[in-house]
């Protein structure tokens, strides 16, 4: 008994927002799109953000539904469209190029397609993958287990707990752990005090600013975290539940698998402004190009990269080198980072960025072989953990064959 | 035959005296128990945890060793030595994973290179003949990825990595299904040796008092590991004590598998054998251990200094791997005691067996540390008799170079669909795998214990995305 052959149009590997918005704009244009999902139902994380703020106009953040509903209807869109969604299939590896292996109950499959999407998204380092040193207790989650096993299977979690992180994704594990009846002790980051966030948030757990978590005590089950504050004071946080939360990774295992070369920033795959990798015939999408994201913005790179898909799919040409972006600290990264030949302009004529540190009137300058291509001052101040936005004015100025296109913010 | 395993909660079994119970369900304790099984005794184990192989066999460097190094003539060397071949064949017939990678002693200056023939003469007193010198190029050209300033190895090529946990849980499965009854959550917190009326003085039975109640034996197997010099002083010695020596290690993640192909070991030096770099049978790569003296025998903490110091370590050996992704970071503790070799000693009076000071040679040397205390055992005067087969037992497939994990089998996903549904993606574990442990002669109490019986959550995602799941399935076993 052996692998079932077959082949597709496109494959994409992933049914959260972006692989979905993908599959729904291309099954609308006519192509036979087949998406695989290894979880046992479609919808990618939203499935277990019980939080609101889905689904809202453009793509963008702010809209009112919760994670779930906006899950069901990115499937509901795909499958209208009359793509084919498989869940509980596991995409194990690559055969030659664009040709995929699978496992699922119904055997091993070899899948070839004409294209091939990766959206395989992000997950948050661990506790150990940040080398939090101390005991291993019980006790220790990332947001997304704490959601899924809060939201999921309706797990107790503990009684006092402290969130480690207060990017978005930090408060949304801090109503994650209320809404289980948690207390939640504090929050705490290494960075400094945001200004006006007393303003920006509502009744909630103190957040300890430059200050980092030094270690995890107890045997068992979660005693405490101790922790240092930049000025070197240290204490110990009594509480039985931590969760580390942001500190995104791309999941790229099977770009990796793949020799889709990575972009050092991002540790995504190197995209160009049409999501071309590397690699001919293999596109990458969403969260996996940049860790996270919103959904509506893994969604709409999904939706966009439908046109250059179909175009590479009546032409099969693909670019051979390509100019890369890159940034300076402490900016970590920008996406797209390749420049492709045509010049074409990436989502929203702008690239995203993050920065690793507060600047309160920030000024990118992007430069090629030390020429000035182009200044820009943001109206907002440039925050850790929050996109900020490049145009792509510059693009017609820069020489797609030259040297890297260097990005500083000042 | 019946199965015996009892937990917390549950009475001991009364009636008849066990003719010999093993302290201790590690590697040793369990390799000891499988041994015992073979001949007609009564046999108890007794584990103070909830789990077998849950202290110092769950976390070390699982490195099946050839002994080139110990020390030529002592009781380690040749059990090391004879605990290898037998633990290699018992691995290939019952499916623990093994990987004959080879070891490099690297030497990283002229002193550590000029020291490299003394080692290979030490390696051939021990009787073994395969290592060999290695020069710089050579070095470079088999292992590429090595840090700038290798001058040179020896080479030790049958030098293997193993699976720590398949190993003890082999041997308790076949021990447990030959009659062995196996009693966890059992701490031994005082012994009575008494004398029964009638018989000689030196045949009395010992009467354990456990945290589970009374259980009597007519003789006694010290293999508590860690804790071997306490119950040791139970019975009035005061023979040797054991300090844990921390080892912490790093394990990074499988996209940094293809950075190393052997077992990069340094040149030891007085301060011990040092840090090493070598992959494992699930396809991971250990960075590893420090050693740390310590006097808490429960100080299983990783600390910043100690991280810091692999780090360092680490990227001298092989640059790359420190930029590659953490999956885990553990420590173990060894049982050192201060002395170069096992403290292994029989009491023929009291029908009793010490077996301290077993090191990280232990998983290596289990088997025959085995049918060494068993010889001892028998000249205390108890009638062992003729051994007997014991039933096969075939443990799951967790070797990542395993010819074909369940994921991939298709005529196992054909006679069972639950092969192809795979719940750790990380791992590849499968709703089958699980299924099978926990329906197996000893299931985990736990969701640790289902990740060393089956691989399912030791991903690079940590719980990420099957942490909750897999928590959920292992509750609903749970009585």
């Amino acid at each position: 008994m052996t692998r079932r052959e077959r082949t597709v149009d496109v494959l994409v590997v992933g049914a959260g927002p972006a692989g979905l918005g993908a599959a729904a704009e291309l099954a609308a244009s006519g192509v036979r799109v087949e998406v695989l999902e290894r979880e046992q139902s479609a919808g990618g994380i939203p499935r277990h953000c019980h939080h609101g703020g889905f689904g809202g106009r453009g793509g963008r953040a702010g809209g009112g539904l919760s994670g779930p509903e906006y899950a069901l209807r990115c499937v509901a869109a795909a499958e209208r469209a009359g793509a084919t969604l498989r869940t509980g299939i596991t995409v194990t590896g690559w055969a030659g190029p664009r040709t995929l292996d699978a496992t699922g109950p119904g055997g091993l499959e070899r899948i070839t397609a004409r294209a091939v999407l990766l959206a395989t998204g992000a997950r948050e380092r661990p506790r150990s993958a940040r080398l939090v040193p101390g005991s291993r207790p019980a006790g220790v989650y990332t947001t997304g287990e704490l959601q899924q096993a809060v939201h999921l299977h309706h797990q107790h979690i503990g009684t006092r707990a402290v969130v480690v992180g207060d990017e978005p994704v930090g408060h949304a594990a801090a109503g994650t752990l209320r809404v289980a009846g948690v207390e939640v002790v504090a929050l705490v980051t290494g960075r400094p005090p945001e200004p006006l966030a007393v303003l920006r948030r509502g009744p909630g757990a103190p957040v300890l600013s430059r200050t980092t978590v030094t270690g995890l005590t107890g045997r068992g089950r979660l005693a405490g975290v101790t922790v240092r504050h930049e000025d070197g004071r240290t204490t110990t946080l009594r509480c039985d539940t931590v969760v580390f939360t942001g500190d995104w990774i791309p999941d790229h295992e099977l770009a990796r698998r793949g020799a889709v070369a990575l972009d050092p920033g991002t540790r995504g795959p190197a995209h160009d402004t049409s999501y071309r990798t590397g690699e001919p015939g293999v596109f990458a999408i969403g969260n996996l190009l940049h860790a996270v994201e919103s959904a509506g913005t893994a969604a709409a790179e999904g939706r966009a990269a439908a046109a250059p898909v179909l175009r590479h799919l009546a032409t099969g040409s693909w670019p051979a080198g390509r100019t890369a972006l890159a940034v300076e600290a402490p900016l970590t990264w920008i996406a797209p980072n390749l420049i492709g030949p045509g010049g074409e302009p990436p989502l929203d004529n702008r690239f995203v960025l993050r920065t690793g540190r507060r600047r309160a009137a920030p000024l990118f300058e992007v430069r090629q072989s030390g020429r000035l291509l182009h200044r820009q001052r943001l109206l907002l101040p440039a925050r850790p953990g929050v996109p900020l936005h490049l145009s792509a004015d510059w693009l017609d100025r820069a020489d797609p064959h030259g040297d890297t296109v260097r990005i500083r913010m000042r | 035959m019946t199965r015996t395993v009892t937990r917390a909660g549950q009475p001991l079994p009364e009636g008849q005296d066990y003719d010999v119970t093993v302290i201790g369900a590690g590697v040793v304790g369990t390799a000891i128990a499988r041994e015992l099984a073979r001949h007609r005794v009564r046999t108890a184990l007794v584990e103070a945890s909830d789990d077998i192989g849950n202290g110092t066999s769950k976390a070390n460097t699982a490195i099946l060793h050839t002994g080139f190094d110990a020390v030529p003539g002592s009781l380690e060397a040749r059990l090391v030595r004879e605990g290898q071949r037998g633990l290699a064949v018992y691995a290939a017939e019952t499916g623990i994973p093994v990987e004959r990678v080879g070891a490099l002693l690297v030497a990283w200056d002229q002193e550590q290179l000029d020291s490299l023939p003394g080692l290979l003469t030490k390696a051939e007193s021990n009787g073994y003949h395969a290592a060999r010198l290695l020069d710089a190029s050579r070095l470079a050209e088999i292992e590429p990825h090595l840090g700038p300033g290798a001058l040179g190895a020896l080479e030790i090529p049958d030098e293997s990595v193993i699976c720590p946990w398949t190993t003890p849980l082999a041997f308790a499965t076949q021990a447990v299904l030959a009659g062995v009854h196996l009693h966890l959550d059992c701490r031994v917190t005082a012994i009575e040796t008494g004398t029964e009326p009638g018989n000689e003085p030196g045949t009395g039975i010992h009467t354990l008092t456990t945290t589970r109640g009374p259980l009597r034996t007519r003789a006694l197997i010290n293999a508590a590991g860690l804790h071997a010099d306490e119950i040791d002083r139970l019975l009035g010695h005061d023979a040797f004590t054991v300090t844990p020596r921390r080892g912490q290690l790093i394990v990074y993640d499988k996209l940094a598998r293809d950075l190393v192909r052997h077992i990069l070991l340094p040149v030891p030096t007085a301060a011990g054998k040092g840090v090493l770099v070598a992959p494992t049978v699930f396809g991971n790569v250990l960075l590893g251990p420090t050693a740390e003296e310590l006097d808490d025998k429960a100080a299983t903490e990783s600390t910043e200094d100690g991280l810091a110091l692999l780090r360092e370590k680490g990227r001298r050996i092989l640059p790359r791997l420190i930029d590659e992704e953490v999956t885990a970071v553990y420590a173990g503790l060894r049982a050192a005691t201060g002395h170069e070799d096992y403290r292994i000693k029989e009491y023929p009076e009291l029908r009793y067996v010490a077996v301290g000071g077993i090191r990280s040679t232990g998983l290596t040397a289990s088997m025959a540390i085995a049918a060494h205390v068993t010889d001892l055992l028998a000249r205390t005067g108890l009638d062992l008799g003729a051994p007997v087969e014991l039933p096969h037992v075939t443990m799951p497939t967790l070797g990542e170079a395993a010819d074909r994990r369940p994921y991939l089998d298709a005529v196992l996903i054909a006679a069972d669909p639950a092969y192809g549904t795979v719940v750790c993606h990380c791992e590849r574990v499968t709703e089958g795998e699980i299924r099978d442990a926990l329906d197996s002669v000893l299931p985990p109490r736990s969701v640790e214990g289902l990740a060393r019986r089956t691989r399912a959550g030791n991903g690079r995602c940590q719980g990420f995305y099957c942490g909750a799941r897999l928590r959920a399935l292992t509750a609903r076993t749970r009585p």
